[in-house]
C-alpha cells in the first residue's frame, strides 16, 4: 500500500499538469517572447523530419559529486552551463514541472531566435524539456545522472527530436545537427568543469529512430521561430521610431 | 547503466498481443520492452497493459515513442488500456495519444482491432 501511495505521488509531483497551450506571464528583462504564449506542446510525434536520438555524456568522479547532487546543482545553474552567446532564462522558481522558460538563441547572421521549453518533467535524478510549437525541433530533452561504475557518475543529454518543419530539417542538414552536438557537448564540458574536470571528454552517440519525414507536418512551418524571429528582427527600426515618436512631445 | 524496474508479460489474444506491463517503466526498461516487442512477432496489433504499471518517468515515455515508431514500421498498431486518470493525461500531454489508441478495457482494445480488421478486409 505504501508503495502504491509513493508511486502516486511521484506521478503526481514529477510530471507538469496537463495544458493545452503554453501561458508565460511576463517576460523576465531583456527576453524576447514570440513564439511561446499560447502555442502547443510538440512531441517527436508532432515533428516533420528524420527521428533522431542523440546522447551526449560525460563521466565525472564519485568522490567529487553524487547523481542526485549534480542533477540539483544541474537545475539550479542551468543558464550557467549553457554556451556563450545563448541565453535560457529560467523560470522564477526554477526547473519545476510545468514552468515555462524563455531562449533565445544565437543564429548564424547575428539573429536571435527567439523560442521557449516546458518542464515537462522532474525528479531528484533527471529532468526533461518538452519543446512548443515553432521550435527548431519537436522533441523532449532529458538530463540526467546515474552511477557509472563503483566510483563514477554519468551525466548525460538525450535528445528524442524530429526537426519541425522542412525548413529546419534543411538547416539540420546542412550543418545544424553539427551545431546542435557542439551545443550539448559544451554544455556538459561546463558542467564538468564546474566540478573540477577542466579537460573533460564527451562521448556522442547519434541514432537514426526513423528514417521517415512526415509529409503531413510540412504546414508546421507557420509556427516557424526562425522565421518569426526574422520578421521581428527586421522590424526593429520602424518599432524604435514608433516608440520615439509615442514618446515625443505632444503625443 | 540504469537497470530495468519493470517486467513485460506477452500474451496472444487472435491477431493481437497483449503486453502486461508491471513494476516502474523507465528508459532502463529499453532492453525488455523490446525483448517483448520482439516476442509480439507478427501480431496486428501490440496492446499494452498498464494496469500493473505503478510508476513511469519520462524516459518511459521516450520509450513508447521508440516502441511506436518500430510498430509503424512493421504496420502494426499500438493500443493501450488501464491507464489512470493521471496517466492519460500524461499521454494527452506529451501527445502519445494522437498516436496510440487508448482504451478503458482490454475487451475494448481488443475489439478496436478485430473491428480494424473488419474494416481491411471487408
Amino acid at each position: 500500500m505504501a508503495d502504491i501511495d509513493d508511486a502516486t505521488e511521484r506521478s503526481t509531483t514529477n510530471w507538469a499538469k496537463k495544458v493545452d497551450r503554453l501561458t508565460l506571464g511576463s517576460a523576465p528583462a531583456g527576453a524576447v517572447n514570440l513564439n511561446v504564449e499560447g502555442r502547443r506542446l510538440t512531441g517527436p510525434l508532432q515533428g516533420f523530419g528524420t527521428m533522431w536520438q542523440k546522447t551526449y555524456r560525460v563521466r565525472l568522479p564519485r568522490d567529487v559529486v553524487e547523481p542526485r547532487a549534480l542533477i540539483a546543482t544541474w537545475k539550479e545553474r542551468f543558464p550557467e552551463f549553457w554556451p556563450g552567446g545563448n541565453r535560457f532564462y529560467a523560470p522564477l522558481t526554477g526547473i519545476a514541472p510545468g514552468e515555462v522558460a524563455l531562449l533565445n538563441l544565437a543564429l548564424p547572421g547575428r539573429l536571435t531566435l527567439s523560442t521557449g521549453v516546458m518542464v515537462l518533467y522532474a525528479d531528484e535524478e533527471s529532468f526533461t524539456l518538452m519543446t512548443p510549437q515553432g521550435h527548431m525541433f519537436a522533441g523532449w530533452i532529458t538530463f540526467s545522472a546515474v552511477p557509472a561504475g563503483d566510483d563514477g557518475v554519468m551525466a548525460q543529454v538525450q535528445v528524442l527530436m524530429r526537426a519541425s518543419d522542412p525548413i529546419f530539417e534543411l538547416g539540420l542538414m546542412l550543418g545544424g545537427h553539427a551545431q546542435e552536438d557542439r551545443f550539448w557537448q559544451e554544455t556538459l564540458t561546463r558542467l564538468a568543469a564546474a566540478h573540477g574536470l577542466a579537460s573533460a571528454s564527451v562521448q556522442t552517440t547519434v541514432i537514426c529512430v526513423d528514417r521517415k519525414r512526415q509529409w503531413s507536418k510540412w504546414r508546421n512551418v507557420w509556427h516557424s521561430s526562425a522565421i518569426r524571429s526574422s520578421i521581428y528582427t527586421l522590424g526593429a527600426p520602424v518599432r524604435l521610431i514608433r516608440s520615439r515618436l509615442s514618446r515625443s512631445p505632444g503625443n | 547503466m540504469a537497470e530495468a524496474t519493470a517486467t513485460f508479460d506477452v500474451r496472444r489474444q487472435g491477431s493481437a498481443c497483449v503486453v502486461d506491463i508491471h513494476g516502474d517503466v523507465t528508459a532502463g526498461s529499453e532492453e525488455v520492452l523490446m525483448r517483448a516487442y520482439a516476442d509480439a512477432g507478427d501480431a496486428r496489433a501490440i496492446v499494452l497493459n498498464f494496469t500493473g504499471m505503478s510508476y513511469m518517468n519520462s524516459g518511459g515515455i521516450g520509450l513508447l515513442v521508440t516502441l511506436l515508431v518500430r510498430a509503424n514500421r512493421r504496420s502494426q498498431r499500438l493500443l493501450a488500456f488501464g491507464l489512470s486518470d493521471h496517466y492519460r493525461q500524461i499521454f494527452e500531454l506529451t501527445r502519445l495519444d494522437e498516436a496510440v489508441g487508448i482504451h478503458e478495457s482490454e475487451a475494448a482494445a481488443l475489439a478496436d482491432v478485430s473491428g480494424a480488421t473488419v474494416t481491411r478486409h471487408g
